[in-house]
Protein backbone atom coordinates (compact mmCIF):
# COMPACT_ATOMS: atom_id res chain seq x y z
CA UNK A 1 0.00 0.00 0.00
CA UNK A 2 2.63 2.27 0.85
CA UNK A 3 4.47 1.63 -1.86
CA UNK A 4 2.63 2.76 -4.12
CA UNK A 5 1.38 6.47 -2.57
CA UNK A 6 4.33 8.22 -4.49
CA UNK A 7 3.66 6.56 -7.28
CA UNK A 8 0.35 8.12 -7.11
CA UNK A 9 0.73 11.10 -5.87
CA UNK A 10 3.37 12.16 -9.08
CA UNK A 11 0.10 10.80 -11.17
CA UNK A 12 -1.78 13.27 -9.62
CA UNK A 13 0.37 16.46 -10.40
CA UNK A 14 1.08 15.55 -13.71
CA UNK A 15 -2.65 15.58 -14.39
CA UNK A 16 -2.99 18.74 -12.74
CA UNK A 17 -0.60 20.44 -14.76
CA UNK A 18 -2.28 18.88 -18.07
CA UNK A 19 -5.69 20.39 -16.57
CA UNK A 20 -3.93 23.48 -15.78
CA UNK A 21 -2.85 23.80 -19.83
CA UNK A 22 -6.05 22.78 -20.81
CA UNK A 23 -7.80 25.27 -19.16
CA UNK A 24 -5.31 27.92 -19.96
CA UNK A 25 -5.63 26.82 -24.09
CA UNK A 26 -9.34 27.34 -23.68
CA UNK A 27 -9.04 30.72 -22.21
CA UNK A 28 -6.84 32.00 -24.75
CA UNK A 29 -8.77 30.76 -28.03
CA UNK A 30 -11.96 31.83 -26.45
CA UNK A 31 -14.87 31.04 -29.26
CA UNK A 32 -13.20 27.62 -29.23
CA UNK A 33 -14.14 27.30 -25.38
CA UNK A 34 -17.85 25.41 -25.49
CA UNK A 35 -16.08 22.89 -27.54
CA UNK A 36 -13.29 22.31 -25.27
CA UNK A 37 -15.94 22.00 -22.51
CA UNK A 38 -17.85 19.63 -24.34
CA UNK A 39 -14.20 17.55 -24.87
CA UNK A 40 -13.85 17.56 -20.71
CA UNK A 41 -17.51 16.57 -20.26
CA UNK A 42 -17.86 13.92 -23.08
CA UNK A 43 -14.08 12.96 -21.49
CA UNK A 44 -15.70 12.17 -17.71
CA UNK A 45 -18.66 10.49 -19.65
CA UNK A 46 -16.06 7.86 -20.41
CA UNK A 47 -14.18 7.77 -17.54
CA UNK A 48 -17.31 7.24 -15.19
CA UNK A 49 -18.67 4.55 -17.53
CA UNK A 50 -18.11 1.08 -16.17
CA UNK A 51 -18.14 -2.90 -17.25
CA UNK A 52 -20.07 -5.58 -16.35
CA UNK A 53 -17.59 -6.99 -14.84
CA UNK A 54 -16.25 -3.69 -13.03
CA UNK A 55 -19.79 -3.62 -11.80
CA UNK A 56 -20.08 -7.46 -10.86
CA UNK A 57 -16.80 -6.89 -8.97
CA UNK A 58 -17.79 -4.16 -6.76
CA UNK A 59 -21.12 -5.88 -6.24
CA UNK A 60 -19.53 -8.85 -4.58
CA UNK A 61 -16.75 -6.42 -2.89
CA UNK A 62 -19.78 -5.07 -1.23
CA UNK A 63 -21.37 -7.96 -0.13
CA UNK A 64 -18.25 -9.48 1.52
CA UNK A 65 -17.73 -5.67 2.95
CA UNK A 66 -20.98 -5.30 4.54
CA UNK A 67 -20.84 -8.72 5.75
CA UNK A 68 -17.54 -7.97 7.92
CA UNK A 69 -18.55 -5.05 8.66
CA UNK A 70 -21.92 -5.32 10.10
CA UNK A 71 -20.19 -8.81 12.08
CA UNK A 72 -17.62 -6.40 13.43
CA UNK A 73 -20.62 -3.38 14.20
CA UNK A 74 -22.02 -6.52 16.54
CA UNK A 75 -19.14 -7.06 18.11
CA UNK A 76 -18.66 -3.16 19.22
CA UNK A 77 -21.69 -3.33 21.22
CA UNK A 78 -20.94 -7.06 22.78
CA UNK A 79 -23.31 -6.69 25.56
CA UNK A 80 -26.43 -5.93 23.53
CA UNK A 81 -25.40 -8.31 20.89
CA UNK A 82 -24.60 -11.47 23.30
CA UNK A 83 -27.92 -10.63 24.94
CA UNK A 84 -29.53 -10.59 21.27
CA UNK A 85 -28.00 -13.67 20.48
CA UNK A 86 -28.61 -15.30 23.86
CA UNK A 87 -32.68 -14.49 23.20
CA UNK A 88 -32.63 -15.73 19.80
CA UNK A 89 -30.41 -19.14 21.06
CA UNK A 90 -32.97 -19.89 23.52
CA UNK A 91 -35.86 -19.22 21.60
CA UNK A 92 -34.20 -21.43 19.15
CA UNK A 93 -33.17 -24.35 21.40
CA UNK A 94 -36.13 -24.90 22.87
CA UNK A 95 -38.24 -26.03 20.50
CA UNK A 96 -35.07 -27.82 19.19
CA UNK A 97 -34.76 -29.14 22.52
CA UNK A 98 -38.69 -30.80 22.57
CA UNK A 99 -38.36 -32.03 18.94
CA UNK A 100 -35.01 -34.12 19.81
CA UNK A 101 -37.36 -35.37 23.05
CA UNK A 102 -40.03 -36.40 20.77
CA UNK A 103 -37.58 -37.91 18.14
CA UNK A 104 -36.44 -40.15 21.38
CA UNK A 105 -39.95 -40.79 21.98
CA UNK A 106 -41.07 -42.10 18.84
CA UNK A 107 -37.93 -43.98 18.70
CA UNK A 108 -38.79 -45.53 22.21
CA UNK A 109 -41.90 -46.34 21.22
CA UNK A 110 -41.41 -47.70 17.74
CA UNK A 111 -38.65 -50.23 18.91
CA UNK A 112 -41.57 -51.11 22.31
CA UNK A 113 -44.09 -51.94 19.58
CA UNK A 114 -41.77 -54.13 17.19
CA UNK A 115 -41.22 -56.19 20.66
CA UNK A 116 -44.69 -56.84 21.52
CA UNK A 117 -44.82 -59.52 22.57
CA UNK A 118 -48.34 -62.00 23.28
CA UNK A 119 -48.16 -63.76 26.27
CA UNK A 120 -50.48 -67.21 26.01
CA UNK A 121 -50.81 -68.80 29.64
CA UNK A 122 -51.74 -72.06 29.20
CA UNK A 123 -54.19 -74.11 31.93
CA UNK A 124 -52.63 -75.96 34.23
CA UNK A 125 -53.81 -79.58 32.96
CA UNK A 126 -51.51 -79.11 30.29
CA UNK A 127 -49.01 -80.69 29.83
CA UNK A 128 -45.05 -79.11 28.98
CA UNK A 129 -45.25 -81.78 25.83
CA UNK A 130 -48.59 -80.55 24.50
CA UNK A 131 -47.19 -76.83 25.07
CA UNK A 132 -43.78 -77.69 23.37
CA UNK A 133 -46.06 -78.65 20.36
CA UNK A 134 -48.14 -75.87 20.41
CA UNK A 135 -45.70 -73.21 20.84
CA UNK A 136 -43.90 -74.96 17.57
CA UNK A 137 -47.10 -74.90 15.69
CA UNK A 138 -47.53 -71.06 16.06
CA UNK A 139 -44.07 -70.81 15.12
CA UNK A 140 -45.57 -71.72 11.85
CA UNK A 141 -48.30 -69.60 11.41
CA UNK A 142 -47.87 -66.46 8.63
CA UNK A 143 -48.21 -63.94 11.33
CA UNK A 144 -46.38 -65.01 13.84
CA UNK A 145 -42.08 -64.46 14.00
CA UNK A 146 -41.47 -66.62 16.80
CA UNK A 147 -43.05 -68.61 19.74
CA UNK A 148 -40.81 -68.87 22.64
CA UNK A 149 -42.28 -71.58 25.25
CA UNK A 150 -41.41 -70.76 29.62
CA UNK A 151 -41.98 -74.08 31.66
CA UNK A 152 -43.15 -73.04 35.29
CA UNK A 153 -39.67 -73.44 36.61
CA UNK A 154 -38.01 -70.95 34.32
CA UNK A 155 -40.43 -68.16 34.84
CA UNK A 156 -39.67 -68.93 38.68
CA UNK A 157 -36.06 -68.83 38.35
CA UNK A 158 -36.93 -65.57 36.11
CA UNK A 159 -39.63 -63.92 38.91
CA UNK A 160 -36.82 -64.77 41.93
CA UNK A 161 -34.01 -62.72 39.59
CA UNK A 162 -36.30 -59.77 38.49
CA UNK A 163 -38.63 -58.99 41.80
CA UNK A 164 -35.87 -59.51 44.22
CA UNK A 165 -38.51 -61.39 46.82
CA UNK A 166 -36.44 -64.22 45.90
CA UNK A 167 -36.43 -65.24 49.89
CA UNK A 168 -40.38 -64.90 49.41
CA UNK A 169 -40.29 -67.56 46.74
CA UNK A 170 -38.66 -69.97 48.76
CA UNK A 171 -41.56 -70.37 51.52
CA UNK A 172 -44.45 -71.49 48.43
CA UNK A 173 -44.93 -74.51 48.37
CA UNK A 174 -45.65 -75.21 45.09
CA UNK A 175 -44.97 -73.26 41.65
CA UNK A 176 -47.84 -70.96 41.00
CA UNK A 177 -46.73 -69.60 37.37
CA UNK A 178 -48.37 -71.41 34.74
CA UNK A 179 -46.64 -72.71 31.61
CA UNK A 180 -46.60 -69.99 29.05
CA UNK A 181 -45.77 -69.40 25.12
CA UNK A 182 -44.05 -65.94 24.08
CA UNK A 183 -45.69 -65.20 20.73
CA UNK A 184 -43.42 -62.27 18.88
CA UNK A 185 -46.40 -61.35 16.16
CA UNK A 186 -45.10 -60.20 12.66
CA UNK A 187 -46.06 -56.53 12.40
CA UNK A 188 -47.55 -55.63 8.90
CA UNK A 189 -47.40 -51.61 8.74
CA UNK A 190 -47.63 -51.61 12.46
CA UNK A 191 -51.53 -52.79 11.80
CA UNK A 192 -53.03 -53.56 15.08
CA UNK A 193 -56.32 -55.20 13.63
CA UNK A 194 -54.17 -58.38 12.39
CA UNK A 195 -53.17 -58.33 16.03
CA UNK A 196 -56.68 -58.70 17.81
CA UNK A 197 -57.09 -61.42 15.13
CA UNK A 198 -54.20 -63.40 15.95
CA UNK A 199 -55.30 -63.12 19.68
CA UNK A 200 -58.50 -64.54 19.03
CA UNK A 201 -57.42 -67.45 17.12
CA UNK A 202 -55.10 -68.22 20.01
CA UNK A 203 -57.62 -67.70 23.11
CA UNK A 204 -59.63 -69.90 20.70
CA UNK A 205 -57.29 -73.24 21.53
CA UNK A 206 -59.21 -75.20 24.40
CA UNK A 207 -55.52 -75.99 26.15
CA UNK A 208 -55.28 -71.94 26.28
CA UNK A 209 -56.12 -70.04 29.45
CA UNK A 210 -55.55 -66.60 29.04
CA UNK A 211 -53.80 -64.32 26.12
CA UNK A 212 -52.18 -61.01 27.21
CA UNK A 213 -51.86 -58.43 24.37
CA UNK A 214 -50.06 -55.12 25.54
CA UNK A 215 -51.04 -52.83 22.74
CA UNK A 216 -53.29 -50.22 24.19
CA UNK A 217 -50.75 -48.06 25.93
CA UNK A 218 -48.54 -48.45 23.11
CA UNK A 219 -51.41 -46.91 21.16
CA UNK A 220 -52.14 -43.89 23.78
CA UNK A 221 -48.29 -43.20 23.46
CA UNK A 222 -48.90 -42.33 20.16
CA UNK A 223 -51.86 -40.55 20.19
CA UNK A 224 -50.25 -38.68 23.34
CA UNK A 225 -47.25 -37.71 20.95
CA UNK A 226 -49.26 -36.90 17.83
CA UNK A 227 -50.41 -34.21 19.88
CA UNK A 228 -47.32 -33.01 21.39
CA UNK A 229 -46.31 -32.73 18.14
CA UNK A 230 -49.02 -30.31 16.98
CA UNK A 231 -48.16 -28.68 20.13
CA UNK A 232 -44.60 -28.66 19.73
CA UNK A 233 -45.41 -26.88 15.63
CA UNK A 234 -47.26 -24.47 17.71
CA UNK A 235 -44.83 -23.56 19.88
CA UNK A 236 -41.90 -23.25 17.49
CA UNK A 237 -44.22 -21.05 15.16
CA UNK A 238 -44.74 -18.36 18.46
CA UNK A 239 -41.00 -18.94 19.30
CA UNK A 240 -39.87 -18.31 15.09
CA UNK A 241 -42.21 -15.47 15.63
CA UNK A 242 -40.31 -13.92 18.84
CA UNK A 243 -37.16 -14.51 16.93
CA UNK A 244 -38.77 -11.99 14.08
CA UNK A 245 -39.36 -9.67 16.35
CA UNK A 246 -36.50 -9.88 18.20
CA UNK A 247 -34.41 -9.43 15.34
CA UNK A 248 -36.68 -6.55 13.56
CA UNK A 249 -36.44 -4.54 16.69
CA UNK A 250 -32.90 -5.02 17.60
CA UNK A 251 -32.41 -3.73 13.77
CA UNK A 252 -34.55 -0.76 13.83
CA UNK A 253 -32.34 0.44 16.37
CA UNK A 254 -29.43 -0.11 14.34
CA UNK A 255 -30.82 1.47 11.32
CA UNK A 256 -31.70 4.21 13.66
CA UNK A 257 -27.83 4.77 14.64
CA UNK A 258 -27.08 4.93 11.29
CA UNK A 259 -29.77 7.22 10.23
CA UNK A 260 -27.06 9.97 9.17
CA UNK A 261 -25.06 7.63 6.87
CA UNK A 262 -28.42 6.24 5.08
CA UNK A 263 -29.38 9.51 4.29
CA UNK A 264 -26.14 10.71 2.68
CA UNK A 265 -25.54 7.54 1.15
CA UNK A 266 -29.08 8.57 -0.49
CA UNK A 267 -28.38 11.15 -1.67
CA UNK A 268 -25.22 10.49 -3.29
CA UNK A 269 -27.10 7.49 -5.36
CA UNK A 270 -27.02 4.76 -3.25
CA UNK A 271 -30.07 2.28 -4.35
CA UNK A 272 -32.14 0.51 -1.90
CA UNK A 273 -30.51 -2.34 -1.84
CA UNK A 274 -27.09 -0.86 -1.37
CA UNK A 275 -28.38 0.57 1.69
CA UNK A 276 -30.19 -2.26 2.75
CA UNK A 277 -27.32 -4.93 2.21
CA UNK A 278 -25.30 -3.93 5.51
CA UNK A 279 -28.77 -4.63 7.58
CA UNK A 280 -29.78 -7.68 5.88
CA UNK A 281 -26.30 -9.23 6.77
CA UNK A 282 -27.11 -8.31 10.26
CA UNK A 283 -29.62 -10.16 10.50
CA UNK A 284 -27.98 -13.19 9.00
CA UNK A 285 -25.47 -13.22 11.83
CA UNK A 286 -27.77 -12.32 14.80
CA UNK A 287 -29.21 -15.59 13.01
CA UNK A 288 -26.41 -17.66 12.48
CA UNK A 289 -24.71 -17.13 15.71
CA UNK A 290 -28.15 -17.32 17.80
CA UNK A 291 -28.82 -20.91 15.84
CA UNK A 292 -24.83 -21.87 16.62
CA UNK A 293 -25.25 -21.16 20.27
CA UNK A 294 -28.83 -22.88 20.49
CA UNK A 295 -26.71 -25.72 19.18
CA UNK A 296 -24.19 -25.35 21.51
CA UNK A 297 -26.69 -25.64 24.66
CA UNK A 298 -28.04 -28.72 23.07
CA UNK A 299 -25.02 -30.25 22.77
CA UNK A 300 -24.08 -29.40 26.67
CA UNK A 301 -27.60 -30.58 27.91
CA UNK A 302 -27.78 -33.54 25.97
CA UNK A 303 -24.58 -34.39 27.09
CA UNK A 304 -25.96 -33.98 30.85
CA UNK A 305 -28.32 -36.06 30.14
CA UNK A 306 -26.71 -39.06 28.44
CA UNK A 307 -25.58 -40.88 31.22
CA UNK A 308 -28.73 -40.58 33.64
CA UNK A 309 -30.70 -41.88 30.73
CA UNK A 310 -28.20 -44.80 29.80
CA UNK A 311 -27.99 -46.33 33.83
CA UNK A 312 -32.23 -45.65 33.60
CA UNK A 313 -32.55 -47.88 30.19
CA UNK A 314 -30.14 -50.27 31.66
CA UNK A 315 -32.34 -50.89 34.69
CA UNK A 316 -35.31 -51.87 31.68
CA UNK A 317 -32.34 -53.76 29.76
CA UNK A 318 -33.41 -51.91 26.77
CA UNK A 319 -30.65 -50.79 23.95
CA UNK A 320 -32.10 -47.82 23.87
CA UNK A 321 -29.11 -45.12 23.46
CA UNK A 322 -30.05 -40.69 23.43
CA UNK A 323 -30.24 -39.44 20.18
CA UNK A 324 -28.17 -35.90 20.47
CA UNK A 325 -28.21 -33.28 18.18
CA UNK A 326 -25.77 -34.53 15.29
CA UNK A 327 -23.08 -32.35 13.45
CA UNK A 328 -25.45 -31.85 10.31
CA UNK A 329 -28.46 -31.32 12.24
CA UNK A 330 -26.67 -28.35 14.46
CA UNK A 331 -25.60 -26.99 10.46
CA UNK A 332 -29.31 -27.56 9.87
CA UNK A 333 -30.35 -25.98 13.44
CA UNK A 334 -28.01 -22.44 12.20
CA UNK A 335 -28.87 -22.19 8.48
CA UNK A 336 -32.60 -22.79 9.54
CA UNK A 337 -31.89 -20.09 12.59
CA UNK A 338 -29.90 -17.61 9.78
CA UNK A 339 -32.29 -18.04 7.43
CA UNK A 340 -35.08 -16.74 9.95
CA UNK A 341 -32.60 -13.60 10.94
CA UNK A 342 -32.37 -12.82 7.31
CA UNK A 343 -36.05 -13.08 6.96
CA UNK A 344 -36.68 -10.94 9.55
CA UNK A 345 -34.39 -8.22 8.45
CA UNK A 346 -36.00 -8.12 5.22
CA UNK A 347 -39.65 -7.39 7.03
CA UNK A 348 -37.89 -4.64 9.57
CA UNK A 349 -35.29 -3.04 7.10
CA UNK A 350 -37.95 -3.37 3.81
CA UNK A 351 -40.31 -0.60 5.01
CA UNK A 352 -38.44 1.19 7.49
CA UNK A 353 -35.11 1.73 5.08
CA UNK A 354 -37.93 3.31 2.14
CA UNK A 355 -39.06 6.07 4.83
CA UNK A 356 -35.86 6.96 5.40
CA UNK A 357 -35.21 9.24 2.80
CA UNK A 358 -33.35 12.86 2.28
CA UNK A 359 -35.46 15.50 2.52
CA UNK B 1 -29.06 21.41 -18.18
CA UNK B 2 -31.75 22.48 -15.75
CA UNK B 3 -35.12 23.99 -16.83
CA UNK B 4 -38.07 25.31 -15.03
CA UNK B 5 -41.12 25.15 -15.67
CA UNK B 6 -43.89 27.06 -14.12
CA UNK B 7 -42.93 25.41 -11.18
CA UNK B 8 -44.89 25.90 -8.16
CA UNK B 9 -44.69 24.04 -4.30
CA UNK B 10 -47.11 24.55 -1.83
CA UNK B 11 -46.58 22.76 1.56
CA UNK B 12 -49.49 20.76 3.33
CA UNK B 13 -49.66 23.92 5.92
CA UNK B 14 -50.36 26.19 2.92
CA UNK B 15 -47.05 27.77 2.80
CA UNK B 16 -46.24 28.88 -0.78
CA UNK B 17 -42.33 28.07 -1.07
CA UNK B 18 -41.86 28.89 -4.65
CA UNK B 19 -44.99 30.27 -7.02
CA UNK B 20 -44.78 29.92 -10.90
CA UNK B 21 -40.97 29.60 -11.45
CA UNK B 22 -39.73 29.66 -14.66
CA UNK B 23 -35.92 29.82 -16.06
CA UNK B 24 -33.36 28.06 -17.96
CA UNK B 25 -29.94 26.99 -17.46
CA UNK B 26 -27.18 25.66 -19.88
CA UNK B 27 -24.90 23.03 -19.71
CA UNK B 28 -21.55 24.57 -18.70
CA UNK B 29 -23.14 27.38 -16.90
CA UNK B 30 -22.05 28.78 -13.63
CA UNK B 31 -25.40 30.32 -11.80
CA UNK B 32 -26.19 31.97 -8.12
CA UNK B 33 -29.11 31.71 -6.46
CA UNK B 34 -29.84 34.23 -4.03
CA UNK B 35 -32.34 35.33 -1.69
CA UNK B 36 -33.77 35.89 2.16
CA UNK B 37 -33.68 32.89 4.08
CA UNK B 38 -37.14 30.98 3.55
CA UNK B 39 -37.52 32.48 -0.14
CA UNK B 40 -37.08 29.19 -1.89
CA UNK B 41 -33.65 28.70 -2.62
CA UNK B 42 -33.37 25.30 -0.53
CA UNK B 43 -36.75 23.96 -1.86
CA UNK B 44 -35.51 24.67 -5.46
CA UNK B 45 -32.62 22.98 -5.08
CA UNK B 46 -34.38 19.93 -3.27
CA UNK B 47 -36.34 19.77 -6.11
CA UNK B 48 -33.31 19.12 -8.68
CA UNK B 49 -32.28 16.80 -6.22
CA UNK B 50 -35.31 15.51 -6.09
CA UNK B 51 -35.79 15.32 -2.48
CA UNK B 52 -38.80 17.99 -3.13
CA UNK B 53 -41.28 17.45 -5.60
CA UNK B 54 -43.17 20.14 -7.21
CA UNK B 55 -46.86 20.92 -6.43
CA UNK B 56 -47.28 22.52 -9.74
CA UNK B 57 -45.20 22.50 -13.28
CA UNK B 58 -42.25 20.36 -14.05
CA UNK B 59 -38.35 20.00 -13.73
CA UNK B 60 -36.04 19.25 -16.70
CA UNK B 61 -32.79 18.28 -15.98
CA UNK B 62 -30.08 16.83 -18.65
CA UNK B 63 -32.61 16.13 -20.58
CA UNK B 64 -35.02 14.59 -18.59
CA UNK B 65 -38.42 15.14 -17.22
CA UNK B 66 -38.30 14.19 -13.45
CA UNK B 67 -41.79 13.84 -12.82
CA UNK B 68 -41.08 10.74 -15.76
CA UNK B 69 -38.32 9.05 -13.19
CA UNK B 70 -38.97 6.07 -11.86
CA UNK B 71 -38.02 5.74 -8.24
CA UNK B 72 -36.00 2.92 -9.03
CA UNK B 73 -34.05 5.40 -11.32
CA UNK B 74 -33.76 7.75 -8.70
CA UNK B 75 -30.19 6.40 -7.47
CA UNK B 76 -28.50 6.46 -10.90
CA UNK B 77 -29.99 10.15 -11.65
CA UNK B 78 -28.60 11.39 -8.19
CA UNK B 79 -25.32 9.67 -9.27
CA UNK B 80 -24.53 12.72 -12.02
CA UNK B 81 -25.33 15.22 -8.91
CA UNK B 82 -23.04 16.45 -6.45
CA UNK B 83 -24.43 18.39 -3.72
CA UNK B 84 -22.20 20.43 -1.35
CA UNK B 85 -24.37 21.35 1.98
CA UNK B 86 -23.89 24.50 4.18
CA UNK B 87 -23.57 21.86 7.19
CA UNK B 88 -21.09 19.49 4.94
CA UNK B 89 -23.47 16.45 6.09
CA UNK B 90 -19.53 14.56 6.53
CA UNK B 91 -20.19 11.12 8.44
CA UNK B 92 -17.59 11.88 11.68
CA UNK B 93 -17.71 7.80 12.26
CA UNK B 94 -15.01 7.64 9.24
CA UNK B 95 -12.09 9.31 7.55
CA UNK B 96 -11.42 12.08 5.23
CA UNK B 97 -10.78 9.56 3.04
CA UNK B 98 -13.45 7.05 3.33
CA UNK B 99 -16.26 10.08 3.44
CA UNK B 100 -15.13 11.20 -0.50
CA UNK B 101 -15.00 7.37 -1.51
CA UNK B 102 -18.71 7.06 -0.30
CA UNK B 103 -20.33 8.36 -3.77
CA UNK B 104 -17.92 5.70 -5.99
CA UNK B 105 -18.56 2.86 -3.53
CA UNK B 106 -22.31 3.53 -4.15
CA UNK B 107 -21.66 3.38 -7.70
CA UNK B 108 -19.70 0.21 -7.79
CA UNK B 109 -16.05 1.61 -8.94
CA UNK B 110 -13.41 -0.87 -7.81
CA UNK B 111 -11.17 0.02 -4.89
CA UNK B 112 -8.05 0.93 -6.78
CA UNK B 113 -10.19 3.37 -9.02
CA UNK B 114 -11.75 4.82 -5.50
CA UNK B 115 -7.59 4.94 -4.11
CA UNK B 116 -6.96 7.15 -7.45
CA UNK B 117 -9.92 9.34 -7.80
CA UNK B 118 -10.75 9.93 -3.68
CA UNK B 119 -6.61 11.01 -3.74
CA UNK B 120 -7.42 13.12 -7.37
CA UNK B 121 -10.61 14.92 -5.50
CA UNK B 122 -8.50 15.30 -1.95
CA UNK B 123 -5.31 16.80 -3.75
CA UNK B 124 -7.63 19.38 -5.88
CA UNK B 125 -8.95 20.98 -2.80
CA UNK B 126 -5.74 20.90 -1.10
CA UNK B 127 -6.60 18.43 1.79
CA UNK B 128 -4.47 14.98 0.27
CA UNK B 129 -2.41 14.73 3.76
CA UNK B 130 -5.57 14.69 6.07
CA UNK B 131 -6.89 11.58 4.20
CA UNK B 132 -6.73 10.05 7.26
CA UNK B 133 -7.75 12.10 9.66
CA UNK B 134 -11.23 12.21 10.98
CA UNK B 135 -13.60 15.15 9.65
CA UNK B 136 -13.85 16.12 13.11
CA UNK B 137 -10.22 17.68 13.52
CA UNK B 138 -10.97 19.33 10.90
CA UNK B 139 -11.38 23.29 10.35
CA UNK B 140 -15.31 24.20 9.29
CA UNK B 141 -13.31 25.72 5.56
CA UNK B 142 -11.27 22.19 5.82
CA UNK B 143 -14.64 20.12 6.61
CA UNK B 144 -16.58 21.98 3.76
CA UNK B 145 -13.82 21.08 1.30
CA UNK B 146 -13.72 17.83 2.00
CA UNK B 147 -17.42 18.23 1.51
CA UNK B 148 -17.18 19.69 -1.92
CA UNK B 149 -14.41 16.64 -2.99
CA UNK B 150 -16.87 14.19 -2.11
CA UNK B 151 -19.56 15.86 -4.30
CA UNK B 152 -17.09 16.14 -7.56
CA UNK B 153 -15.04 12.90 -6.83
CA UNK B 154 -17.47 11.42 -9.56
CA UNK B 155 -17.20 14.22 -11.82
CA UNK B 156 -20.99 14.71 -11.95
CA UNK B 157 -22.54 16.88 -14.68
CA UNK B 158 -23.85 18.85 -12.21
CA UNK B 159 -22.66 20.53 -8.67
CA UNK B 160 -25.11 22.05 -6.62
CA UNK B 161 -23.79 23.80 -3.42
CA UNK B 162 -26.70 25.20 -0.78
CA UNK B 163 -25.00 27.77 1.29
CA UNK B 164 -21.30 26.69 1.23
CA UNK B 165 -19.94 29.79 2.39
CA UNK B 166 -22.05 30.05 5.43
CA UNK B 167 -19.88 30.21 8.29
CA UNK B 168 -17.27 30.38 6.57
CA UNK B 169 -14.62 33.77 6.75
CA UNK B 170 -14.18 36.15 3.75
CA UNK B 171 -11.30 34.88 3.05
CA UNK B 172 -12.15 31.21 2.62
CA UNK B 173 -15.24 31.92 1.11
CA UNK B 174 -12.98 33.50 -1.71
CA UNK B 175 -10.86 30.01 -1.90
CA UNK B 176 -14.33 27.82 -1.60
CA UNK B 177 -15.40 30.42 -4.99
CA UNK B 178 -12.56 29.88 -6.21
CA UNK B 179 -12.75 25.57 -6.42
CA UNK B 180 -16.06 26.13 -7.58
CA UNK B 181 -15.31 28.47 -10.55
CA UNK B 182 -12.41 25.80 -11.59
CA UNK B 183 -14.92 23.09 -11.78
CA UNK B 184 -16.74 24.92 -13.90
CA UNK B 185 -13.85 26.34 -16.12
CA UNK B 186 -13.63 22.32 -16.90
CA UNK B 187 -17.25 21.82 -18.09
CA UNK B 188 -19.42 21.37 -15.14
CA UNK B 189 -22.54 23.21 -14.37
CA UNK B 190 -22.86 24.48 -11.11
CA UNK B 191 -24.96 25.89 -9.36
CA UNK B 192 -24.71 28.06 -5.77
CA UNK B 193 -27.09 29.37 -3.11
CA UNK B 194 -26.15 31.88 -1.25
CA UNK B 195 -27.05 35.17 0.38
CA UNK B 196 -23.87 37.17 0.51
CA UNK B 197 -24.10 39.69 -1.67
CA UNK B 198 -20.59 40.99 -1.43
CA UNK B 199 -19.81 37.82 -2.96
CA UNK B 200 -22.09 37.53 -5.70
CA UNK B 201 -20.87 41.02 -6.85
CA UNK B 202 -16.75 40.04 -7.24
CA UNK B 203 -17.99 36.50 -9.19
CA UNK B 204 -19.44 38.49 -11.81
CA UNK B 205 -22.09 35.40 -12.51
CA UNK B 206 -25.97 34.49 -13.70
CA UNK B 207 -27.83 35.69 -10.36
CA UNK B 208 -31.39 34.29 -9.89
CA UNK B 209 -33.32 36.16 -7.44
CA UNK B 210 -36.27 34.81 -5.10
CA UNK B 211 -38.08 36.79 -2.80
CA UNK B 212 -40.84 35.02 -1.12
CA UNK B 213 -40.61 31.74 -3.70
CA UNK B 214 -41.03 34.23 -7.04
CA UNK B 215 -38.17 34.66 -9.08
CA UNK B 216 -38.13 38.65 -9.38
CA UNK B 217 -34.17 38.52 -11.37
CA UNK B 218 -32.53 36.85 -13.75
CA UNK B 219 -29.16 37.99 -14.83
CA UNK B 220 -25.51 39.73 -13.82
CA UNK B 221 -25.47 41.65 -10.49
CA UNK B 222 -23.71 44.75 -10.78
Amino acid sequence: MKSHRPANLRSHKTGATRRDHARKVSASNSHNGIRAERDVRGQSAIQSQLTLWQKLDAWLGHHSHSSIDSLLRLLETPLQSVMTWLVIAIAVALPAALFLVFNNLQHLSNSWQDSSQISVFMKKETTEQQSIQLSIDWAKRQDVLQAVYVSPEQALAEFKEGSGLGDLVNYLDENPLPSVVLIKPKLINSNTDSLTSLQQSLIANPQVADVRLDLLWVKRLHQFIRIAERFLIALSCLLVLGVFLVIGNSLRMAIEQSRDEILVSKLVGATNAYVRRPFLYMGLWYGLIGGFIASLILGVIFFILAEPVKQLTNLYQSSFQLQGLGLVEALQLMLMSGAVGLLGAWVAVGRQLYWIRPR
Amino acid sequence: MIEFESVSKRYSDGYDALSRVEFAINAGEMVFLTGHSGAGKSTLMKMILLMEHPSRGRVKVDGRWLDQLRDSQIPYYRRNIGVVFQNHQLLFDRSVFENVALPLQVAGYSSQDIGKRVRAALDKVGLLEKERSNPVTLSGGEQQRVGIARAVVNKPALLLADEPTGNLDPELSNDIMNLFRQFNDVGTTVMIATHDVELLKKMNKRVLGLVQGKLVHDGVLF
